[in-house]
Order: structure tokens, then C-alpha cells, then sequence
């Protein structure tokens, strides 16, 4: 499925082509672990999140908590993919500090999910953006590790076993991209699938997703060159800066007559450079055989069913819908439907409404004005000062001729600062607009006498200022008057 | 009046509940006993407190009428067992120091069902060996000898040896053990005990050291039948800690007890008869046949066309699962850590587990290992399972044609330590009728059949379908009726 | 398949147990006679055969997700070589 990509590396013997596939490790949202009873809550003291099945003791044995397994089906099927109902755990062996069993339980031979894909757009503003596959090869659910940490002491690492055992799903993507731009624009669409299915948090900065970038270069129509993989990388950007960097690296390495060793590299942020891990150096024999303390996981159709039952409306499916039913622009459509909370937000606004008909209205509303608002208090818009409920008030205020656009804004400011309902704010400071005609009347009459010569010059066709007779009234009146009705009574007044 | 400490599990449960005699008796009486016997290094720790609290809760529960099924029964326990703030080994240096800070569910079920734990109970060491010398602390000495007079320290068998010593020995009247090749089978008739390894499942494996987990299985190991059936019915039972746990309630062996054999067809495998097998094995064989013939069963032969292949595919599967339970021991969070000066992380690891890990440890995880290492899975682990999944369709095969089989528990009787540990393989050859049945998962005890030329114990062993522990006590009380098997090794120790 | 001293030397190494020359050349007969045996299960034609995965017939139970364990630092730590600030101490990693 290779669309075209424009982005190519220029070396010094010709372009190159980049070809990207992505491990993610999404954090699973479940109280407990994987495979014990002990809490994921991030952030608690060293050690005490941990069981001791976490720990590793002898004798200590796993079993699978059924919320992962549910969360991980329920994520294929929001990427169409196939649902293994048999699957079994393997171990995948190898000895690391924060490792305490000496093996993760994974899954390799026969994963829950198998193929599927998701559809991206580089540029979501551009209606006619293209839209491009990128193939999943597989989601299998995995143990974490725990956690080392290197700058407590000046010749010990310390180990905290908090995450260890903690549910990952690794999605396995397809080498499927072909630019940092679609890379991004990948991790970016999953992160939104999963928090809309609520499979996965998405917070990077916690760590609750992260990648394992795989990267090679070849010349545009030849064979996939060898590839590096470089470990968990916990943003979108940096994701992109490592494609972007390990591409030219490779590009490099290669023009200079070097090879590429297939290898683990690890990101470093502060340098904005890869370099291969030591610790890394012989982890490729594994040694993975079926975790022989569980037995193979069998999932009936009533389970099936259930998760299929309770997944939400996803992107995909609520931007063609805003589209077609409520008429938005393509645009706005994929702004409010790009988040899970952004959408969440937009469908209780217009409930609030009680009319499909001001969806246009409202989304206006919220991407320019709330989303302007947010953007300038550094919030997000769970943390809305205002809510749905007052901002259904507020476009209902202007739809039924209370509130003019500007008196509109006006309240808007006042409800982020007091977090008053509109409609008291209208009351307590008189910004109601009018309609008395007679009042408006008697504005437009003073407006038109104080400026006589410009009535002659619009009598003598400068039909542009109509609109500064507006503003003038509008002026006069404190921004209170219907715009419409003030329209009306100065084309009458001007004959 | 007879020695308490010549009771078995049952006399002493009955005799602690008509009265005649308390348990603290008991428990004292054998404490006393098990202190006298450090020739024999069945016990790695002992315990005489345990036995005696759990004693005095039995006299107390006498008193006030609520007596629980083991109540005034102190009892071995393997040290593959962990038990709560008792230093639990493996009989590895690598557990150094180890005391666990949780209960096997075994041996919660067991102090739950009223015993008392008289100590720790040696073995080899992960339970990797049948002649109990490869424990870190030293051999383990069966009590019994030869007629010959050479006096020759024989092997207790294994791995659990120290469980098979110190009940043919009168140290205890009962003991935990763990079958993961035949270890409770093969000790118990290298010294005219009996022992149960029930279907795969039946005891939790929680809080018992893992050797190979689609393998280990508890059982127990008494003088005879009626005990083991005791013991199993409180140490078995669903937990749903272990994923492998079976979820079915435990019948009343005890209760089930029946010697009465007509209606049952009792298979005689075949391949089982090998080649350079003594002959007095052979002869056992038939007498057992005799036996259960006398008890009304019909007998029929059958086929296990796979037999050969099951200890080769079990010292690929039985490894390459070890190889992989015991890379938790690794000087990070418990037991031994050997850090030489300067050395990093890997370099800790290593030295580790050089220094903590015996020979014959080591040598199973190197085999474990290398199946299991890149391009060698398909050829050897894969290819093993596959052989197991021939071996249980061979026994369901003979399902349809018997109810239970019977053969030899080994190809011999108890060897003299150090006569097979320089070669690993002759070892290995020990649990050729055992093994099996262990890949199959399913129940199977060895009880005495008689002595050998040399006065030693012989074992019988019966193999029942899955989940059919009575049949298989059943038939074993049948023999265990018919042999008389009253020889006891003479105190020497 | 048989194994020579570098063979050895290489598992050894996979399994994280320091072996000398002398040790991991001593072990190399021993080895091959053991893998030599085992490898006669290559006789058996297993073509139509499924790997064994349950050895007695059952399905694996789930868990509720419930927080029912953890919070036991002290337990956890309890055994430790080294333990410091709440942590297990190892040899500092460079990764
Ligand atoms: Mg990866
Ligand atoms: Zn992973």
C-alpha cells in the first residue's frame, strides 16, 4: 500500500527514501496489573505499588486481570483487526535489573489482535489532504518493567518495581511510513483511537505511551535497508526528531561506505541524537517459549460481543457524521472529532442546545472563541472554566436576539473570570441588547443630523458608509442595539 | 504400648481424638526423634516450636470438640515449601538467607487442617536430582542398608529425599513432596514408603519453589495408603492464585478407601518391560499382577508406543522451563549475591549464580538454555511438546482399554550415593517409568511391593487417568493389603 | 547437533553463570552426551501433531481488576541484599 511521499533525503549520491515502522506501548487504564493484584497509580513511593508476584519471590505465580484483556480486545476492534479468541503468553528471557522474574510475559507466537490499520491525514485543516493506510501487524499485551534509576548515587543504580507488571499493549505497526510527518501523524491518530475507546490514557510525558522507533533507508524502488530500532521514545516530536535524525545518520554511514548494523539506539533529547545501548548489546536471543504457568487465553463470543458492544462512536466514524448530519466544514469537523474530550465537550454543548440546528453556531463557538480562550488560560478543555451547559446558554442568548456577536464576547470574558451563568451576567450588568425601535430611531436620528455631510456624500452613492452609520449607532447605543433591527431603521432613515 | 513415634497419620488423628494420648505427646515424641537423626541430614531446619504450637491447638481443639481433619499430626515438610518466616532454600546456596515472608498454599492448607511442621525437609537441590546429592548441604542418607554388610550409604532416592528418609525412618509420620519427574514416586519406593503425585493441577503451586511449571505437582508421602489419602485431601484443592489450579472440589479419598478391584481392567504396559531390568523388578512386576488379580481386577495389556521418547522429551521440556523459572535468582532482591570488586550489573548476575547454583543446577539450565536459544526452539522444545501431546494420546488409547495401569516405579532399587552422580545420563535413566506419566499429568503413587536380594525396598507404581486419585489409592491399598510390607530399616543412625 | 567450548561458553553467557575455560570445556562432552540422547525425539514424525499447551484440559481464569494486593514495601524489601531509601541498590547500569 505505498503511497507516494515526497519526503526524500538528498545525499550526496542521489535521494533516499525513509521507511519507518512503529512499536508503540500504550499503557492499558486498569486499576490493577497485568497479571497481580497490586495498583497502577502513577507516581506512589518506590516499592510500594508492587506485590509479590511483581517481585518476583519464588513460588509466586501470574493471573491474567480480565479488564487488560478486554481493553486490549476492544482496541483491535476500533482498528478493524482480526481478534485472536486464542491466544496464549510467552516469556521472553533476559536479564535486566529492572526485570525481577529474568523474563517479560508477552506475547510472540500467537498474539490477541492480529492485522488491522488505521487511516491518517497529514494535514487535517486541508479537506483535500490525502488520507493514507498504515497497517497494524499486531497489538499483543505485555508485562512493563520496573524502573532504574542511575543519578541517586554515585555508584549504585536504584530499582523501583512500581511499573513492573503493569499491562502494556504493544502495537505493532506495518513499515509502513515513509516521512517524520506520517510517523507523527501515526502516533498522533492512535493516541486519539485510544482515548476514545479508553483503552489507554495517552499521557506521554508519564510515560503511559511510548515507541520503539524502527528506521532504515533505501533507495527510492530498492530493498528495505537494515534497520535500527531506537527504545522508547515518549513524544510525538521526538518520535519525528529521531526519524528525521537517525535517517541522516544512516544516510550517512552508508554514502561513506559504512553498513548499518541492526542494533538498539536510544534518543537523547537534550543532544537530539541516537546511540546505540550498551546494555542492549545481546539482546537478541531471547529465548521465547510459552509461559507454561498460564494456560492459553480462550475468549467465548458473549465476551467478544460485549466489547464490541461497548465501543464508543471512534474518529473515523464522528467526523464523517459532523460532516454529513450536522453540516460542519470538513475542517471543523476534524478539530472537534481529533479528541475524545474535544468531541465529548461539542456533543454536550449541543445537547445543551436542544437544537441540531446551532450545531454550526456552536462549533464556531468553541474552536474560535473557547478554544481561544483555553489556549491563552493554559488549560485544557476538561478543565473548561465555562461549561457545556453555560455555553448552550450563551449561543441560545444570541440566537434568540439577546446578545449581539460583540456582547456576546463581552459576556464570554466575564464568564471565564466569575464562572457566573450568562444570563445572570446579562441581568446584573444590563448588556441585553435592544430591539426598541423607537430608541433606535431616536440614536439613528441624532447620528444622521450630527453628520450631514457624510448623508450627502452616501445620497451621492458612497454606499460603504452605510457601515459607518451602523457602527456609529451601534456606538450611541453601547453596543446594545440589534444589529438587524439597526440595519433595518438606517437603510428606512436614509430612504 | 508401641512407640509414638511408629504411628502413622491416621493412628495418630484417631489416637489424639479418643484420648489416648495428647498431641503435645506426639509432637514431643517425634521433635525428640528428629533431633536424634542428624546422621541421616533429612532435616535442613528443624522446628520443634511449630510442631508444638499446632500440638497444643490440637489438645485445646480436643478439649473444646472441634478437631480439624490432621489435628495433632506433625508432619515434614519438603523445603521446596515456602513457609513463613522459615528460611526456605531449595537446598540452594542461591536462596542463602532467604526466609519468605508468605505461606505455600500446601502448607497453609496443612496448618489450616490442623499440623504441625517438625522442620524442613532436604532435597535435591530445585528439586533437580533422584539420589538427593545434589543439595547444597550435603546427601541425604537413607536409613536403609544392605544385607551385604558393607554398610555402603545408600540414597534415600529423590528429590525428595529428605521426605523419604525421615518417614522410613520414623522421623515424621508423613511429609510434603514434590513430583516433577517422579521425585515423590521414586524415593518413596527406593525406601518402602508410599507416595502420590496427584493429576497436574489438584495442589496449588503457589508458594512452592517452581523447578518446571507445566510439571510440578505437591503430593504426599506416608507409610501407607490410607495416609497418603489424608494428607492429599488437605493439601489438594482449587486456588485461584495458581492459573493452572484445577477448579473442582477434593473428593473423600479417605472415605472412598476400597481394596474391592472387580470391574476394573488393569493395563500392563508393554515398552515398560526394558531392557537389562533386574530381574527381580520383573518378578515384582508379576506379583503384582497376582495381586490385583487376587482383588478381583482383569488384566490386559496395552500399548504406550511412545514410551521411549518420554525422558528425552522430558530433559528438553523439564530444562528449558527451569532454565527460565530460575533466572529470578539473581542477587537483586533475595538470597545470595556475589559482587567481585568493580564488577557491573551483568558481571553480579553471572558470578551469582556461579557461586549459588550446584553442578547439577547449572548443567539442566545450560540444557535448558540451549533448546531454548535462537533456531534450536522448533528442533527441540516445539518437537518436544509435540512428542508429549503423542505420550498423553498413548494413555488416553489405553484408557479405552483399562482403567489403570501398573508397572515398576524404577528400573531399580536404591543406589549407593556417588555411584551414579558421575554420570549424569545413568541418572536421568532412573525415572524411565515414572516420567511419563508426569508429561501426561496424571495421578500416579508407588507403594512397597517387597525387598530385593539385599533386603532394599521395591516399588510398585499404579497410573490412573486424570482426576482419578481414587482409583489409583484404591488399587494401591489392594497391593498394599496383599505385600504386608512390614520391613523397616534397623536404627543405626 | 554438538556443542564445542565457545558453544558452551556463549549459553553460559546467555544464562548469566561466570564459567572458566576449564569449567565450560569440561562441560562440553557432558553437554553432548546429554544432547545426543534428546536428539533422537527428531525420530518421531510429530508433522500432524499440535504442541502440547494444556497438559490436563482447562481454560485460563481472569482476574477482576481490583487492587488486592501491593503496599507491602516491607515485605517486598524484606530479603534484600541491599536496600536503600525505599529502593533495591544494585551496581550502577550504564545503559
Ligand atoms: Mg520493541
Ligand atoms: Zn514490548
Amino acid at each position: 500500500m505505498e503511497t507516494t511521499s515526497s519526503y526524500r533525503i538528498q545525499g550526496a549520491t542521489g535521494e533516499w527514501e525513509v521507511v519507518i515502522g512503529l512499536e508503540v506501548h500504550a499503557q492499558v487504564t486498569s486499576n490493577a496489573k497485568l497479571f497481580s493484584g497490586a495498583a497502577t497509580a502513577f507516581g506512589a513511593e518506590p516499592n510500594s505499588q508492587v506485590s509479590l508476584i511483581d517481585a518476583a519471590m519464588p513460588g509466586m505465580l501470574p493471573v491474567p486481570n480480565k479488564e487488560c484483556i478486554r481493553q486490549a480486545v476492544r482496541t483491535g476492534m476500533a482498528i478493524d483487526a482480526q481478534i485472536n479468541k486464542w491466544s496464549r503468553f510467552d516469556r521472553k528471557n533476559y536479564f535486566y535489573a529492572d526485570l525481577p522474574q529474568g523474563y517479560q510475559i508477552s506475547q510472540l507466537y500467537h498474539p490477541l489482535v492480529g492485522e488491522g490499520a488505521i487511516e491518517v491525514t497529514l494535514d487535517e485543516k486541508d479537506p483535500d489532504s490525502a488520507v493514507k493506510r498504515i497497517g497494524i501487524e499486531r497489538i499483543h499485551v505485555e508485562q512493563d518493567a520496573g524502573k532504574l534509576m542511575h543519578d541517586q548515587h554515585p555508584t549504585r543504580s536504584y530499582v523501583d518495581l512500581n511499573r513492573s507488571g503493569v499491562a502494556l499493549m504493544e502495537i505493532v505497526s506495518r513499515p509502513d511510513m515513509r516521512s517524520p510527518a506520517e510517523a507523527g501523524a501515526y502516533v498522533k491518530k492512535l493516541r486519539s483511537i485510544l482515548r476514545y475507546v479508553g483503552s489507554c490514557d495517552g499521557n506521554m510525558e508519564e510515560g503511559s505511551m511510548r515507541a520503539d522507533v524502527n528506521v532504515s533507508v533505501r533507495k527510492p524502488g530498492e530493498e528495505f535497508g537494515t534497520r535500527t530500532e531506537t527504545k522508547n521514545v515518549n513524544s510525538v516530536r521526538f518520535v519525528m526528531a529521531v526519524i528525521e535524525h537517525e535517517a541522516n545518520r544512516q544516510v550517512d554511514v552508508l554514502e561513506s561506505g559504512g553498513k548499518i548494523v541492526q542494533e538498539t539506539r536510544l534518543y537523547d533529547p537534550d543532544r537530539n541524537e541516537t546511540r546505540s545501548m550498551r546494555s542492549k548489546e545481546d539482546a537478541h536471543d531471547y529465548r521465547y517459549f510459552p509461559d507454561p504457568d498460564l494456560l492459553p487465553l480462550e475468549l467465548d463470543d458473549a465476551f467478544l460481543e460485549e466489547c464490541r458492544a461497548s465501543l464508543p462512536e471512534l474518529p473515523d466514524a464522528k467526523r464523517k457524521r459532523y460532516e454529513g448530519d450536522l453540516g460542519l466544514t470538513s475542517y471543523a469537523a476534524a478539530v472537534l472529532t481529533a479528541e475524545a474530550e474535544t468531541a465529548r465537550w461539542f456533543e454536550a454543548l449541543l445537547a445543551e442546545c436542544g437544537d441540531q440546528a446551532m450545531a454550526k453556531a456552536a462549533s464556531n463557538w468553541l474552536i474560535s472563541d473557547l478554544f481561544g480562550a483555553l489556549n491563552r488560560l493554559g488549560l485544557d478543555i476538561e478543565h473548561s472554566p465555562v461549561s457545556p451547559k453555560q455555553g448552550a446558554e450563551l449561543l441560545k442568548l444570541v440566537a434568540d436576539g439577546t446578545l449581539s456577536g460583540t456582547l456576546a464576547k463581552q459576556v464570554f470574558e466575564i464568564m471565564l473570570e466569575t464562572r457566573q451563568d450568562p444570563g445572570v451576567i446579562v441581568e446584573e450588568k444590563g448588556l441585553k441588547q435592544t430591539s426598541d425601535t423607537g430608541a433606535i430611531e431616536e440614536v439613528i436620528a441624532k447620528v444622521l443630523a450630527d453628520n450631514g455631510d457624510k448623508v450627502e456624500q452616501y445620497k451621492g452613492g458612497k454606499e460603504a458608509l452605510f457601515g459607518f452609520f451602523v457602527g456609529q449607532t451601534m456606538k450611541a447605543m453601547g453596543g446594545k442595539a440589534n444589529p438587524k433591527v439597526v440595519n433595518d431603521l438606517l437603510k428606512k432613515a436614509l430612504g | 504400648m508401641t512407640e509414638l513415634t511408629d504411628l502413622g497419620v491416621a493412628a495418630i488423628r484417631d489416637g489424639v481424638r479418643d484420648g489416648s494420648f495428647s498431641a503435645r505427646e506426639v509432637a514431643t515424641a517425634f521433635n525428640d526423634r528428629v533431633a536424634q537423626a542428624k546422621a541421616l541430614n533429612a532435616f535442613l531446619v528443624e522446628t520443634p516450636d511449630h510442631a508444638l504450637k499446632a500440638a497444643d491447638a490440637a489438645d485445646a481443639a480436643r478439649a473444646s470438640g472441634d478437631l480439624k481433619p490432621l489435628s495433632g499430626v506433625p508432619i515434614g515438610m519438603k523445603d521446596l515449601f515456602c513457609t513463613d518466616g522459615v528460611p526456605t532454600t531449595a537446598a540452594s546456596g542461591i536462596l542463602d538467607g532467604f526466609t519468605p515472608t508468605y505461606e505455600s498454599t500446601v502448607s497453609a492448607n496443612l496448618w489450616q487442617a490442623g499440623a504441625g511442621m517438625l522442620g524442613k525437609l532436604n532435597l535435591d537441590q530445585f528439586a533437580m536430582g533422584s539420589s538427593n546429592e545434589t543439595s547444597a548441604f550435603g546427601n541425604v542418607i537413607s536409613p536403609w542398608r544392605r544385607k551385604d554388610g558393607g554398610n555402603a550409604p545408600l540414597a534415600p532416592g529423590g528429590s525428595s529425599g529428605g521426605s523419604s528418609s525421615a518417614i522410613s525412618a520414623r522421623l515424621c509420620p508423613a511429609a510434603t513432596g514434590t513430583d516433577t519427574g517422579g521425585s515423590i514416586r521414586q524415593p518413596a519406593a527406593f525406601t518402602g514408603i508410599s507416595g502420590i503425585k496427584p493429576t497436574y493441577g489438584r495442589c496449588s503451586r503457589w508458594g512452592t519453589i517452581a523447578f518446571a511449571s507445566s510439571l510440578d505437582q505437591a503430593g504426599p508421602m506416608a507409610r501407607d495408603v490410607r495416609d497418603c489419602a489424608i494428607m492429599l485431601e488437605a493439601m489438594a484443592g482449587f486456588d485461584p492464585k495458581d492459573s493452572t489450579s484445577l477448579e473442582l472440589a477434593v473428593p473423600g479419598w479417605e472415605a472412598g478407601l476400597s481394596s474391592d478391584l472387580k470391574g476394573k481392567k488393569i493395563g500392563i504396559p508393554k515398552e515398560y518391560r526394558v531392557d537389562g531390568m533386574p530381574a527381580e523388578i520383573d518378578a515384582l512386576w508379576e506379583q503384582g499382577i497376582a495381586w490385583l488379580k487376587d482383588a478381583g481386577a482383569e488384566i490386559v495389556e496395552v500399548s504406550l508406543p511412545h514410551t521411549k521418547y518420554a525422558l528425552p522429551a522430558y530433559y528438553i521440556i523439564a530444562p528449558a522451563e527451569a532454565s527460565s523459572n530460575l533466572a529470578r535468582y539473581d542477587g537483586v532482591r533475595y538470597g545470595l549475591r556475589d559482587l567481585p570488586d568493580g564488577a557491573g550489573l551483568q558481571d553480579m548476575y553471572a558470578a551469582t549464580r556461579a557461586a549459588g547454583f550446584g553442578a547439577e543446577v547449572k548443567r539442566r539450565i545450560m540444557i535448558g538454555t540451549y533448546v531454548l536459544s535462537a533456531g534450536f526452539y522448533d528442533a527441540y522444545y516445539n518437537q518436544a511438546q509435540k512428542v508429549r501431546t503423542l505420550i498423553a494420546r498413548d494413555f488416553d488409547e489405553a484408557w479405552t482399554r483399562c482403567d489403570l495401569l501398573l508397572a515398576p516405579t524404577a528400573p531399580s532399587a536404591a543406589f549407593a550415593l556417588g555411584e551414579k552422580s558421575a554420570d549424569p545420563l545413568a541418572m536421568y535413566l532412573n525415572d524411565v517409568f515414572t516420567v511419563p506419566s508426569s508429561l501426561a499429568g496424571l495421578p500416579a503413587m508407588s507403594v512397597p511391593g517387597g525387598l530385593d536380594g539385599q533386603g532394599l525396598p521395591l516399588g510398585l507404581q499404579i497410573i490412573g487417568k486424570a482426576l482419578d486419585e481414587q482409583g489409583v489409592l484404591n488399587a494401591g491399598l489392594a497391593i498394599e493389603e496383599r505385600a504386608g510390607f512390614t520391613a523397616r530399616p534397623e536404627q543405626w543412625w | 547437533m554438538s556443542v564445542d567450548t565457545a558453544t558452551v561458553k556463549k549459553i553460559a553467557s546467555l544464562a548469566r553463570i561466570a564459567m572458566r575455560d576449564d569449567e565450560a570445556e569440561a562441560m562440553v562432552p557432558e553437554l553432548n552426551n546429554i544432547l545426543g540422547w534428546i536428539e533422537q525425539l527428531g525420530e518421531v514424525d510429530t508433522s500432524a501433531v499440535e504442541p502440547m499447551t494444556a497438559v490436563i484440559p482447562n481454560h485460563l481464569r481472569l482476574r477482576e481488576d481490583v487492587v488486592t494486593d501491593g503496599n507491602c514495601r516491607d515485605k517486598v524489601l524484606a530479603n534484600a541484599p541491599q536496600a536503600e531509601h525505599g529502593f533495591f541498590a544494585v551496581p550502577k547500569v550504564i545503559e
